[in-house]
C-alpha cells in the first residue's frame, strides 16, 4: 500500500497544498508569486464571466442529466430481453462510450456543419428543415449541438447500469405481479422504477459530476463561443491559467470548483460504499 | 459479462408471458430497436465512409452520403501530417502503456493491503487513496504543470502518464480491493499452513486469482489514457509530443486555415479503432468493471 500512498501524497496532496498557496498569490506563468491574501477570491466574487460560466455549466448539467437518465432507462427497458436483435442494439448503443470525447466531438462538429454536415443534409432531405441549420452561430443552438453529441456519446453508460439494476430484481416479484394481472407499464412504474432507484441516483451523480467538469466537447465544438457564451467552469479556469497565464487566479477558481464537486463526490462515495455492503 | 450477455431470467417476466402470441408491443419493440441501431451506428459509419472519399469529395458542398469513388488520399495525408502519424500513435501508445503499468504496480499491492491486513489507520489510508476522486484532476493541473516544468516532465511521456495514473488510480485500487476480498480465506490459510510468506501468498496465490481484475484495470487505463484530452493539451504542447486527441484538433486547424474534412474524418477513424478493438476483444472485463466500480 505504501507505494500507492506515496504516489497520492506526491502527486495529489502536495499539489493540492501548492494549489491553495498559489491561489493566495499573484503568480503568473512568467513569475510573480507575491502573497496577496484572499484578493483572488474577492476577484472571483466580482468576476461576472466566471459566474456566467458556472451558471452555463449548471444549466448544461440540469438539461443533460435528465435526458441521459430518461433515455438510458428507456433503452434499458427496450433491450433488457435476451433476443439477438436486442443484444445487438445494446452493443451498438454502448460503442460510443468507449471512444474519446475529442473523437466524438470532432465527429459531431462535422455532422452538424452547415456546409458539409450530413445531419443538416438529412434534415433538409427529409423536409424537416428548409435550410441547413448553422448550429454554432448562436449560443442556444451550440448548446443543443453539444447536448445532442454528448447524449449519443454516453447514453449507453446509463443503459448498462439500468439493465444490471433491472436484472438484479428478484424474478419472483415480477412473476407475482404478472399473476396479479399488472400491465407492462404497471410493472415498470410500481416495481422496476422503485427497485432501480439506487442505480438512478448513482447514474445521476456520475452524470452530474461529469457535466460539471465538462471541457473537451466545448473546447472542440464551440471554442467557448459565440462571444464567450458557452464557456464552462473548467474552460474558464483553463482560459485564465493557460491562455492568460493568471495562475494565481486560476488556482482560486479551481478551489471554488473543487468544493462544488466535493459535495457531489461525497454523495457518490457514500452511495457506492453502501452498495458494496449489500 | 458482455453488454450483450447482460441478462438472466429476470427480463422474461418483465415483458410478456411465455407461450402466448406475440403482442403488438413486440413488433413496436423490434421497430424501435432497428431505429435505435440506425441512429446510434450512423455517425461512426458515416465518418468511416467520409474518410475513404477523395479529399475533394469529402469537402463537397452539398455533401454526399456515400463516397463517389474509393480513395485513401485522406489517410495518406494524416500519415504524413506534421511529425507523422507514427510519432503520434507511439506517443499515445507509450503514455497508455506507462499508465497501465503504473496502475497495476500501484493498485495491486494497495488493494491487497486494504483487503487482507487488519491494521491501525486503514480507514484513513483508504480515504487517502480515494482522495483523487474527491479532487477533480482538472484542478491539480496548474500545480502539476509548474512542478513538472521544473523537473523536465512537460512534453514527456512519463509526465503525462503520471497525470493519467492520478486519474485512474482510485478506480484501479477499488477494483483490486474488491477482487482480493472475493478470494476465499481458506485458500490463503492453506497457503499459510504450507509456510508461504505474506509476499509469496500475494505473488503466488492472490495475483493469479486476480488476473481478471488486473485485465480490467489495464483495459480502463488504456481507454482512458488514450482518450484523455485536457492534460494532454496542457502538458504536451510541442508538435512532436502531441498525443492522438491533440493530433485530431491540429488536423482540423490544418495547414492553411480551411478545414480539411476528409483528413479530419480519417484521423477520427484512426483514433477510434484502437478503443473499439480493445473493447470488443475484452467486453466481458469492461462491463464487469463498469458495474463493480462506477466510482469514476
Amino acid at each position: 500500500m505504501a507505494p500507492a500512498l506515496l504516489f497520492v501524497a506526491v502527486f495529489v496532496l502536495i499539489p493540492l497544498g501548492q494549489l491553495v498557496a498559489t491561489s493566495l498569490s499573484d503568480r503568473s506563468l512568467l513569475g510573480g508569486g507575491k502573497f496577496i491574501g484572499f484578493a483572488n477570491y474577492w476577484r472571483i466574487w466580482n468576476d461576472s464571466s466566471f459566474w456566467r460560466a458556472l451558471e452555463f455549466t449548471a444549466k448544461y448539467t440540469l438539461v443533460l442529466t435528465p435526458i441521459l437518465i430518461g433515455l438510458g432507462f428507456a433503452l434499458a427497458l427496450l433491450t433488457v430481453d435476451n433476443t439477438p436483435l436486442k443484444r445487438l442494439t445494446r452493443t451498438i448503443v454502448f460503442l460510443p462510450v468507449v471512444i474519446g470525447l475529442s473523437s466524438s466531438s470532432l465527429l459531431w462538429f462535422w455532422l452538424l456543419d452547415e456546409q458539409v454536415g450530413l445531419l443538416n443534409k438529412l434534415l433538409v432531405d427529409l423536409h424537416l428543415i428548409g435550410e441547413p441549420i448553422v448550429w454554432f452561430a448562436t449560443a442556444d443552438l451550440a448548446f443543443w449541438a453539444v447536448v445532442i453529441s454528448i447524449t449519443w456519446k454516453v447514453v449507453g453508460f446509463g443503459m448498462v447500469l439500468f439493465i444490471a439494476g433491472i436484472q438484479s430484481i428478484n424474478p419472483d416479484i415480477l412473476e407475482a405481479a404478472l399473476m396479479d394481472g399488472a400491465s407492462y407499464w404497471g410493472r415498470v412504474r410500481l416495481i422496476i422504477l422503485p427497485l432501480t432507484r439506487r442505480v438512478l441516483l448513482l447514474t445521476t451523480l456520475v452524470s452530474a459530476i461529469g457535466s460539471m467538469l465538462a471541457f473537451d466537447q466545448f473546447y472542440i465544438m464551440t471554442s467557448g463561443g459565440p462571444r464567450g457564451q458557452t464557456f464552462t467552469a473548467v474552460y474558464w479556469i483553463y482560459q485564465n491559467s493557460f491562455i492568460s497565464f493568471k495562475l494565481g487566479y486560476g488556482a482560486a477558481l479551481s478551489i471554488v470548483l473543487t468544493f462544488i464537486i466535493l459535495v457531489f463526490a461525497t454523495m457518490q462515495i457514500a452511495l457506492t460504499a453502501r452498495s458494496a455492503e449489500t | 459479462m458482455t453488454v450483450a450477455a447482460l441478462t438472466s431470467g429476470t427480463e422474461r417476466a418483465i415483458s410478456t408471458p411465455r407461450g402466448g402470441r406475440a403482442p403488438p408491443g413486440a413488433y413496436l419493440a423490434i421497430a424501435a430497436c432497428v431505429a435505435v441501431i440506425a441512429i446510434m451506428a450512423a455517425p461512426m459509419a458515416l465518418s468511416f465512409l467520409a474518410s475513404i472519399k477523395t479529399a475533394a469529395d469529402a469537402s463537397a458542398v452539398p455533401p454526399h452520403y456515400l463516397p463517389q469513388a474509393l480513395s485513401f488520399e485522406n489517410y495518406a495525408k494524416v500519415i504524413h501530417f506534421q511529425a507523422g502519424l507514427a510519432a503520434y500513435l507511439s506517443n499515445s501508445g507509450l503514455v497508455a502503456l506507462m499508465t497501465i503499468a503504473a496502475c497495476i504496480v500501484l493498485a495491486a499491492p494497495a488493494g491487497y493491503g486494504l483487503a487482507r491486513f487488519a491494521m491501525r489507520g486503514k480507514e484513513v489510508a483508504f480515504l487517502g487513496l480515494l482522495a483523487p476522486i474527491m479532487i477533480p484532476y482538472q484542478a491539480l493541473l496548474t500545480p502539476l504543470y509548474l512542478d513538472f516544468a521544473r523537473v523536465g516532465l512537460v512534453n514527456s511521456h512519463l509526465g503525462l502518464a503520471i497525470v493519467h495514473t492520478i486519474l485512474q488510480l482510485p478506480f484501479s485500487i477499488f477494483l483490486m480491493r474488491n477482487s482480493f476480498e472475493a478470494i476465499p480465506r481458506e485458500i490463503e490459510e492453506a497457503a499459510m499452513v504450507d509456510g508461504c510468506s505474506a509476499w509469496k501468498r500475494f505473488t503466488r496465490v492472490f495475483l493469479p486469482l486476480a488476473v481478471p481484475a488486473i485485465v480490467t484495470v489495464a483495459l480502463f487505463a488504456f481507454i482512458n489514457s488514450w482518450n484523455e484530452f485536457l492534460a494532454a493539451l496542457i502538458f504536451m504542447n510541442r508538435e512532436t509530443s502531441f498525443t492522438v486527441p491533440i493530433l485530431l484538433v491540429s488536423v482540423r486547424i490544418g495547414n492553411h486555415g480551411a478545414v480539411d474534412w476528409g483528413a479530419l474524418q480519417a484521423s477520427v477513424v484512426i483514433s477510434i479503432i484502437p478503443c473499439l478493438a480493445v473493447y470488443l476483444a475484452l467486453q466481458r472485463y469492461y462491463v464487469s468493471g463498469l458495474l463493480s466500480g462506477a466510482v469514476k
